[in-house]
């Protein structure tokens, strides 16, 4: 079985899927609304909207999910939306909990790829359902109690994905920012690799150290930060999936930047 | 076929002449911010260091920075907005702020990312080189320079020359202090006399032949203490340009204080010295420089003039129904160019600040309307599109209302300076930032922007006696300070009216303290006696200068009489009375002071 660390393949570039297109050789998900999709999208593509996945993420039910899409443990699969790659990498990230390893994310959202003028439709494919084994990769999840005692480790840094503000008004102990806006580029979810491995040398996060991210809510921000530290070769990176909001709501401590009113700052 | 990076955005038409970047800048501070973290640098070169490239310390933290990327002469491009909008979600607040000296911030950046932004701006050829340390500032111009019916040249070109010919000059690297330049158009439009060096475009005819020239105003400033600047000469020629600089600038460095960082801009200097001893020595220093340069030494300045034309239209002319503001806006933000069936149109945004998709539409409504395909900072946190064809107004104004830039009164009393205040400043015992934003909102709501007899008037508020928000030159100023009931404290401000920056430069008379959360009343109740008490083609700036200067003859005499009326609203109610009152702006804590520590001399 391919594994993505191996191969160190984290994106699949517009040409390679569109001739993967052509070869049958790949399973494209859409993490787009259902209406969006039936709109149009990439040929061959099926439908994940996010909020389907995560109305019951038990490994069982994704399970079930993949076999519906068609989805083997041989399937090479390529995920996109249009949501900066956040959302593709949180369906990405959970193919990969589950044991599935040949998952890439499109390097370029859905509004990039129509806006190059590539081929799209609005044809709903027919899938054979297949079966895919069952395989937990518990080392690329963090819960709320691994984090807890994990924070306490020197070589462990926390990373929070969410916008600046957010991190000064409130934030998990011991946690730097690096908001999501930094991984990417302007025409791709993700920066050049070098260009993220300096940014993160220079950030004092270096592959000596396990990393976990967190972000708001359900781990899009932070499962796209997942995949920006692997695409630096940073591959031990934990994803603290249900993040900000189950640590608030189990009452753990949290920061903030004292003594200084930074939303004036802001202009929103 | 190879698809990727295809997409194109739309091209420029004017791309910036100079650039003010160099990338080992970058990889330089990267090394050093690591090389400082081990403790390899200690803390008074790191800090010089890190300020001579242009970043600040942030409110309570080692751990965030606020960079200052300079705009020289104000001029920028729409791909530099660009990159900063994304530079602004990358590393800052997914905001950037405009500030009063033609500098764009962007605050609350993680120290160690600091290179990538530095990184970022090369790739649009701006640097932040020298925008904060005690070497020369960004060189100012004004904005309507090139357009202002008043002018006599565009003395655009010898600013960017002079940010040219001193950025990264040995010369300036280690200066006793901070080093201002400002260039107007005109008397009317300039800051000339608050500035270490103030120039006026000048022409003069000898023997039949026109000459360019200046007028030269030499030790103003603000600051704790502020000073109004001296004229050095009648009339000082272009090639004397760099000359004068150069004699003044060794002066300060020679004899400026090194040792009493509350006394050492030049202008104490000046003072300390006097006027005509000061004067004799730039004269003589002048003379020597001139002789000893082994090259004839002159700014490169570009002369090849801009572009302008006006941008094609794509889209559909119909459409466009002119709304309600759209006349408010048309008086209140724009201004006629000398050039025929043209105006300059300003955008206000509170307190200066802006958001990353502000910043972009500001981009493309530059490209969409602007003759000249750039853009001018002014000097009150605002930003002008200038060459803006009179037949386009009405459809530049709708695309402005859809981006939020659309605000009136941008030319009025009604936008407001403040500085940084506790959202970001060290310093600061205010929120000065929210305040201004407030009065503003304000102000607006009453639709004092349409009141002629408030246009020429101005509000200005620092959030310490340091004047970064210019009080002292504001109508209506206040600095902020803590005022205490008992034990329990509250924001409070100092007030001064009757400053101006113009051909009457003065600094505002003191008049009271009033309690932040009595600043908009206080305001408004000056407004009122103004109107009860004014001549018929009064403007409040012209009934408060007569008033400040006790030439007045109605019952309000003095300053001393305004204050007698305002007192009554500036008396703290108890805790249990109003709890409001003891909270700042935008904090639901108890006010207290709090500062750490200042690094303006540093
Ligand atoms: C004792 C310390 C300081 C003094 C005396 C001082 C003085 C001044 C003055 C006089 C100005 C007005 C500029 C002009 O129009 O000529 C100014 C501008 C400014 N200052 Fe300060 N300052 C001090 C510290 C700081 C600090 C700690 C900060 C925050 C990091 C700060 C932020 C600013 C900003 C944002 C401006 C706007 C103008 C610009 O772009 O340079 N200042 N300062
Ligand atoms: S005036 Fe005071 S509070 Fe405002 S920016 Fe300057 S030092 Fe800070």
């Amino acid at each position: 079985m391919r594994c993505l660390t191996d191969s160190g393949k984290i994106t699949t570039d517009i040409d390679s899927l569109r001739s993967e297109i052509r070869d049958k050789s790949v399973r494209v998900i859409d993490v787009r609304r259902e209406d969006d999709y039936k709109q149009d999208h990439i040929p061959t593509a099926v439908n994940l909207p996010l909020a389907n996945l995560l109305s019951d993420d038990s490994p069982e039910s994704v399970l079930k999910l993949m076999n519906s899409m068609g989805i083997d443990n041989e399937t090479s699969v390529v995920v996109y939306d249009d949501t900066f790659g956040a959302l593709a990498s949180r369906v990405a990230w959970t193919f990969e909990y589950l044991g599935h390893s040949d998952v890439t994310l499109l390097e370029t959202t859905y509004s990039n790829w129509k806006s190059l003028e590539l081929e799209s439709d609005s044809k709903i494919p027919e899938i054979q359902p297949k079966e895919h084994t069952l395989n937990l990769q518990p080392n690329i999840l963090a819960t709320a109690d691994y984090l807890q005692s994990a924070k306490e480790r020197n070589d462990v840094i926390l990373i929070d994905n969410r916008e600046r503000l957010n991190f000064l008004e409130q934030h998990i102990p011991g946690a730097i920012s690096l908001p999501y806006r930094t991984l990417a580029t302007k025409d791709k979810i993700l920066r050049p690799k070098d260009d993220m491995k300096r940014l993160l040398e220079n950030r004092g996060i270096t592959e000596n150290s396990e990393i976990i991210t967190y972000c708001g809510s359900v781990g899009t921000l932070s499962g796209l930060a997942y995949y920006a530290l692997k695409s630096a070769g940073l591959s031990n990176t934990k994803l603290y999936v249900r993040s900000f909001k189950e640590w608030k709501n189990l009452q753990k401590p949290t920061e903030k930047q004292e003594d200084a009113s930074y939303w004036d700052l802001s202009a929103e | 076929m190879t698809v990727s990076n295809l997409k194109q955005s739309r091209p420029d038409t004017a791309k910036p002449k100079i650039n003010w970047s160099r990338v080992e800048e970058a990889d330089n501070f990267a090394k050093t911010v690591k090389l400082y973290r081990q403790g390899k640098y200690d803390e008074d070169s790191f800090r010089r260091f890190r300020l001579q490239h242009g970043a600040y310390g942030t409110r309570m933290t080692g751990d965030y920075a606020m960079v200052r990327i300079k705009i020289p002469a104000g001029e920028i491009y729409p791909n530099q907005l660009e990159k900063i909008s994304q530079l602004s979600e990358q590393f800052s607040i997914g905001s950037a702020h405009f500030s009063t000296r033609e500098n764009i911030q962007l605050h609350w950046v993680v120290l160690e990312d600091v290179s990538e932004i530095f990184r970022g701006l090369t790739e649009v050829g701006l640097t932040s080189r020298e925008a904060c340390g005690n070497t020369i500032r960004n060189v100012m111009c004004s904005p309507l320079s090139g357009v202002c019916p008043d002018e006599e040249f565009d003395s655009t070109p010898y600013a960017l020359a002079t940010a040219r010919f001193f950025l990264r000059n040995p010369m300036v690297q280690n200066l006793p202090r901070k080093f201002k330049f400002n260039f107007t158009c005109c008397e009317k439009h300039g800051m000339v006399r608050m500035v270490d060096v103030g120039l006026i475009p000048q022409i003069r005819e000898v023997d039949g032949t026109t000459q360019r020239g200046f007028k030269i105003f030499l030790g103003g400033g603000l600051g704790n203490k502020s000073f109004v600047g001296y004229q050095l000469e009648e009339f000082t020629p272009e090639e004397d340009l760099v000359y004068t600089s150069m004699a003044v600038l060794r002066i300060f460095d020679r004899l400026g204080d090194r040792k009493n960082m509350a006394r050492n801009r030049m202008r104490y200097l000046v003072n300390d010295m006097g006027w005509e001893k000061f004067q004799n020595l730039v004269l003589k220093e002048r003379a020597i420089v001139r002789a000893t340069q082994s090259v004839i030494t002159q700014l490169e300045v570009i002369h090849t003039p801009n572009e302008i034309k006006r941008p094609i239209r794509i889209t559909d002319e119909s459409g466009t129904s002119i709304t309600d503001g759209y006349a408010r806006w048309l008086k209140t933000n724009t201004v006629k160019q000398k050039q025929a069936n043209y105006r300059s149109i300003f955008i206000t945004l509170e307190a200066g600040d802006i958001t990353a998709s502000q910043l972009n539409a500001l981009a493309d409504l530059i490209r969409d309307f602007s003759s000249e395909g750039k853009a001018r900072f002014g000097f009150v946190q605002n930003v002008a599109l200038r060459y803006v064809h009179e037949d386009d107004l009405p459809r530049l104004y709708s695309n402005l209302l859809e981006s939020g830039l659309a605000k009136s009164g941008a030319l009025t009393m009604t936008a407001p300076i403040g500085c940084s205040g506790t959202t970001s400043c060290n310093l600061a015992l205010t929120n000065s930032h929210r305040l201004a934003k407030e009065i503003q909102r304000k102000l607006l709501e009453l639709k004092f922007d349409e009141d002629d007899d408030l246009s020429d008037s101005s509000i200005k508020i620092s959030g310490c006696p340091n004047s970064c928000g210019q009080h002292g030159i504001a109508t209506i100023g206040f600095f902020g300070g803590g005022g205490r009931v008992g034990k329990d404290m509250y924001a409070n401000y100092q007030m001064s009216l009757g400053g101006r920056s113009d051909g009457d430069t003065m600094l505002g008379l003191t008049c009271l303290r009033v309690p932040a959360k009595r600043v908009i009343p206080v305001i408004l109740k000056i407004i009122e006696i103004f109107k009860q008490n004014k001549k018929s083609d009064d403007t409040l700036q012209s009934w408060i200068h007569r008033v400040v200067n006790n030439n007045e003859d109605t019952e309000i005499k003095s300053i001393n009489d305004i204050k007698k009326v305002l007192e009554p609203l500036t008396i703290p109610p108890t805790k249990e009375e109003d709890p409001d009152f003891y909270l700042d702006y935008g904090d639901d804590t108890s006010y207290h002071t709090k500062t750490g520590k200042g690094e303006c001399a540093a």
